[in-house]
């Protein structure tokens, strides 16, 4: 690290820095939003309800598969399990990034990790390997906006989704598969890259028929993690240090 | 207030947990295990795949085409362009395929 990035490392363009980031994420979360909103709202949740889910939980997938069981008889908590179940994946995210945070205060991390969504996560840990710190400023920056649309869209949703015009033709529904790719490919420069997402990828479409969603996420990420800390080579020194 | 307010902040709470809860975990070890740092280290490419590849087993011409010219795109340049260039070739193939 240079004096110049320590400079850079403060104030206002710090935080429109990450703001700029979180361009691409806006606009593939953006239909998501809506049409959270949109079908929490023919699922018979009321706009405040909807919006307080986003506001609160802020997992798009988690959301959705909340939605699907309060149409049903499922009791609550396992209603909430399954919504721990999604979100299972952001351990591995937390204790990742919780590396490059250790120059962060108690509040900035009580309130950074609320919004260790993927792509936040991502795009942190880009940020690692541009080799430039994580400020509490950029993080805000990239995480801010994309909470406050994510909101916002939700309430939008809840309001008029039912004039969204055709989303398959717009191809909403697989911008985010399209954006994790990108993210994926982000990453080819890592050690183990190829073994990890080869193995990473056919577990978890294993576990995908196997098991069955959202099991697959979490079975798929530890196949590729274990592979990783197996045949990463590590020296003997290294070890002995620990 | 409703159950439904009740179970939307329980499921609020354990998704903070989840998101706290890896980095409490790992902050009580003074020192991490090179191989822990070495699968930890593989977290983004391992977590990220598991969102495309099942997506992507269940894609027609166009989301592959779109992830294949995604590939290509992505190789040589970054993300950015990558994402346009993808959602571009899938939003023109569903329309003429579809």
């Amino acid at each position: 690290m240079t004096i110049d990035s320590v400079a850079v490392a403060r104030g206002p363009g710090e935080f429109m820095r990450g703001v700029q980031r979180g361009v691409p994420v806006l606009i593939a979360a953006a239909p998501f939003g809506l049409l959270f909103g949109t079908i929490a709202h023919e699922n018979g949740f009321s706009t405040f309800e909807a919006v307080l889910m986003s506001a609160t939980i802020f997992a798009g997938a988690s959301q959705m598969v909340g939605l699907d069981l309060f149409g049903t008889k499922v009791a609550p908590w396992l209603i909430v399990l399954s919504i721990f179940a999604v979100n299972f994946r952001h351990v591995l995210y937390s204790a990742t990034i919780g590396r490059h945070l250790s120059h962060w205060s108690l509040p900035e991390k009580i309130i950074g990790f609320f919004f260790l969504i993927d792509p936040q996560f991502a795009e942190a840990e880009r940020r690692v390997e541009e080799r430039k710190p994580i400020t509490f400023a950029w993080y805000m920056g990239l995480g801010l906006p994309i909470y406050l649309s994510w909101v916002i869209e939700s309430w939008l949703g809840a309001l008029f989704g039912r004039f969204i015009p055709d989303p398959y033709a717009l191809g909403i529904d697989f911008l985010l598969p399209i954006y994790f790719l990108g993210l994926v490919m982000g990453f080819r420069k890592r050690a183990m890259w190829l073994p990890v997402v080869a193995t990473s990828g056919v577990a978890s479409i294993a576990a995908y028929h196997l098991v069955g969603s959202p099991w697959h996420v979490s079975i798929g990420a530890m196949a590729g993690v274990v592979l990783a800390a197996f045949i990463t080579p590590v020296t003997p020194n290294e070890e002995d240090r620990t | 207030m409703s159950t439904t307010v009740w179970i939307i902040l329980a499921g609020a709470v354990m998704t903070y947990l989840t998101r706290a809860g890896g980095h409490m975990v790992l902050s009580r070890f003074p020192r991490i295990h090179p191989r822990v740092e070495a699968g930890l280290n593989a977290v983004p490419a391992a977590v990220l795949t598991t969102l495309v590849a099942p997506a992507a087993m269940q894609g027609g011409v166009p989301e592959l085409t779109a992830l294949a010219v995604g590939v290509v795109v992505g190789w040589f340049t970054g993300l950015m362009p990558m994402f346009f260039t993808a959602a571009a070739v899938l939003i023109l193939l569903r329309n003429v395929m579809g």
